[in-house]
């Protein structure tokens, strides 16, 4: 069960991000709204890499697939939104299903390269494939139900769904298949010993990334009403991993932080310099050398520096 | 008696070097059985291959009539086999108390819930395993953080936390302290007797193996020299020859 201050706590941030369209502008919506999403992304990054210890170089992957695929019945097939997104998240569960078969075969690096390996095939198809994906002009003109065609219908909607994916990555995070994923990760031989298949966990633990990583990406090319072959390469990929490392790994809300905190950061650094990849390597800087344990991690020690008599 | 565990001619090499060396062995159930000789004598690989951690060259294991060979760690142990180990084995970043708990969450075949909190489960059977080997007091705390005695007696319930019926210790004392020793190895004996548990074990500290095992067999270069009850072992010149004899100068 969750502690009762952290439900109070995060039903009073919902409750401000629902007050937020009364006072906010239009940028500071959409600027939430692109939070939210990134979010979701990167929390469900940490299913792999916080909790189960396997780090993915190819999480855009799934996000793309999500994106795409709802975009696609949306707008090619016209099918109604309470079909497509749900589609699109199984798909996209689906395929990671397939690819996270072969990848838990692996570990470590060999583990990264092969996640790799198949986000550059998958990036591949939708360059490749123009009468479906629009190859490299991307898939533009997604066709919106009318409820949330409007920016606040849409920040309500992203709202009411990144919350609903956040709180089930939470149950799942913190189920008995959570807390054996991290045993996993601290030891996975020992988990071994003590009857636990590593390999379909971490089968388990890759089908919900994706799954959760393409409910993401389904929402993010709606808000953008595209898909771009971007947002399948590798550079995406890199961008929510050091999501996940900024705001540390070994916390749940850790990733939301990062997330935050990085976009944010690359909206702003934007708006004054074209040197936001410098920016990006000296946060990665930053991370590798001061920060293993991401801002969460420097909270916690702080409180512990300041929590001595 | 009858034999609980049966190895024949059981083969191990690594890159040429043979490390267990057509071991025949008996393990008969109910027994208290020390498997004792020198440092790199081949007693952790004898482990290994029992507990699937390693696949043998040659030679069949069998356990209650079930061939072992070739199953994987988490099948053995479903079939009531379970180990601790010589170096320290725990979950470093979880407290003492998961480290217990998810053994028994995966003992029971929870670790598929994707629903029930994973803290909620097996509160108490965690408690009572954790106060049988004296953790009670530390039960909050990280586990990697705990002295070296103390995660040897958290390696000692986590393999308990399965529910074996036969139980191997490789090395339960290795580096405690005298007084430590004393504790665990009486622990160890009232648990092995309030469970009926078959116990297998390793150790170097000859008080503890004559204290204890009903029978003995020594490994030597990979090979079983001896094996019979500790006073045949004791007695036997090739045994006091390679091992005992030496302990005694040492
Ligand atoms: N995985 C391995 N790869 C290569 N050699 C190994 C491996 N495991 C064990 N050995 C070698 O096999 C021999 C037996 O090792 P083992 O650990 O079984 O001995 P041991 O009797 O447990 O020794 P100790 O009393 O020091 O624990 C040693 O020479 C060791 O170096
Ligand atoms: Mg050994």
């Amino acid at each position: 069960m969750p502690q009762r201050r952290d439900l109070i706590a995060s039903a009073i941030v919902v409750l401000l991000l629902a007050l937020l369209p009364l006072a906010g502008s239009r940028y500071a919506i959409d600027l939430t709204t692109e939070v939210m999403i990134y979010a979701l992304f990167a929390l469900s990054l940490n299913v792999l890499i916080g909790f189960t210890g396997n780090i993915s170089f190819g999480h855009a992957a799934y996000f793309a697939i999500g994106g795409y695929a709802c975009a696609i019945l949306l707008t090619t097939y016209g099918w109604p939104l309470a079909l497509a997104l749900p589609a699109a998240v199984v798909l996209a569960g689906l395929v990671a299903a397939v690819v996270g078969y072969f990848c838990v075969r692996l570990t470590q690096i060999y583990f990264a390269m092969l996640t790799l390996a198949f986000a550059m095939l998958v990036w591949g198809v939708a360059f490749k494939w123009k009468e479906v994906t629009g190859g490299d002009d991307g898939f533009t003109g997604i066709k919106m139900p009318e409820i949330i065609a409007h920016h606040v219908g849409y920040f309500y909607f992203t709202l009411v769904v990144v919350a609903a994916g956040i709180a089930a990555l939470w149950v799942i995070c913190h189920s008995a298949f959570g807390l054996t994923l991290v045993a996993i990760r601290e030891n996975s031989v020992r988990a071994g010993f003590i009857g636990v298949d590593t390999r379909h966990m971490r089968w388990a633990a890759f089908t919900v990334a994706g799954t959760f990583g393409g409910l993401a990406g389904a929402l993010f090319g709606m808000y953008h009403r595209g898909m771009y072959i971007e947002n399948a390469f590798w550079t995406e990929s890199a961008n929510v991993l050091i999501m996940v490392l900024l705001g540390g790994i070994y916390s749940f809300i850790g990733p939301i932080i990062g997330a935050a905190v990085l976009h944010l950061l690359q909206t702003f650094t934007n708006q004054y310099t074209p040197y936001w990849p410098t920016v990006l390597g000296l946060i990665l800087l930053v991370i590798v050398m001061v920060l293993p344990d991401g801002l969460i991690g420097l909270v916690r020690r702080v409180r512990a520096r300041g929590g001595r008599p | 008696m009858t034999a609980m565990l049966s190895i024949d001619g059981l083969w191990k090499s690594f890159a040429g070097f043979v490390a267990t060396r057509d071991v025949t062995f008996e393990l008969l159930a109910g027994e208290t059985h020390a498997v004792i000789g020198p440092n790199g004598a081949g007693k952790t690989t004898f482990f290994n291959l029992i507990t699937g951690h390693l696949r043998p060259d040659k030679g069949s294991v069998s356990f209650e009539g079930r061939d072992l060979v070739g199953l994987p760690p988490q099948k053995i142990v479903r079939l009531g086999i379970a180990r601790s180990f010589q170096r320290i084995n725990i979950y470093p970043r979880l407290t003492v108390f998961e480290n217990v708990q998810v053994a028994l969450i995966a003992h029971e075949g929870q670790q598929w819930n994707l629903f029930r909190p994973g803290r909620s489960l097996h509160r108490q059977g965690t408690q009572e395993l954790l106060e049988l080997v004296g953790l009670a007091s530390e039960a909050e705390e990280t586990a990697g953080e705990l002295s070296y005695g103390k995660q040897k007696q958290l390696e000692l319930a986590i393999a308990l936390a399965s529910q074996p019926r036969l139980l191997l210790l490789d090395e339960p004392t290795a580096g405690m302290s005298p007084q430590e020793t004393g504790e665990t190895i009486a622990s160890v004996r009232d648990i092995v007797k309030a469970r009926g548990l078959t116990l297998l074990f390793t150790e170097h500290d000859m008080s503890v193996v004559f204290g204890i095992a009903e029978r003995i067999s020594v490994l030597h270069h990979g090979e079983i020299i001896a094996s019979g009850t500790p006073d045949a072992v004791r007695n036997d010149p090739e045994v006091k020859r390679v091992y005992l004899g030496e302990h005694a100068h040492g």
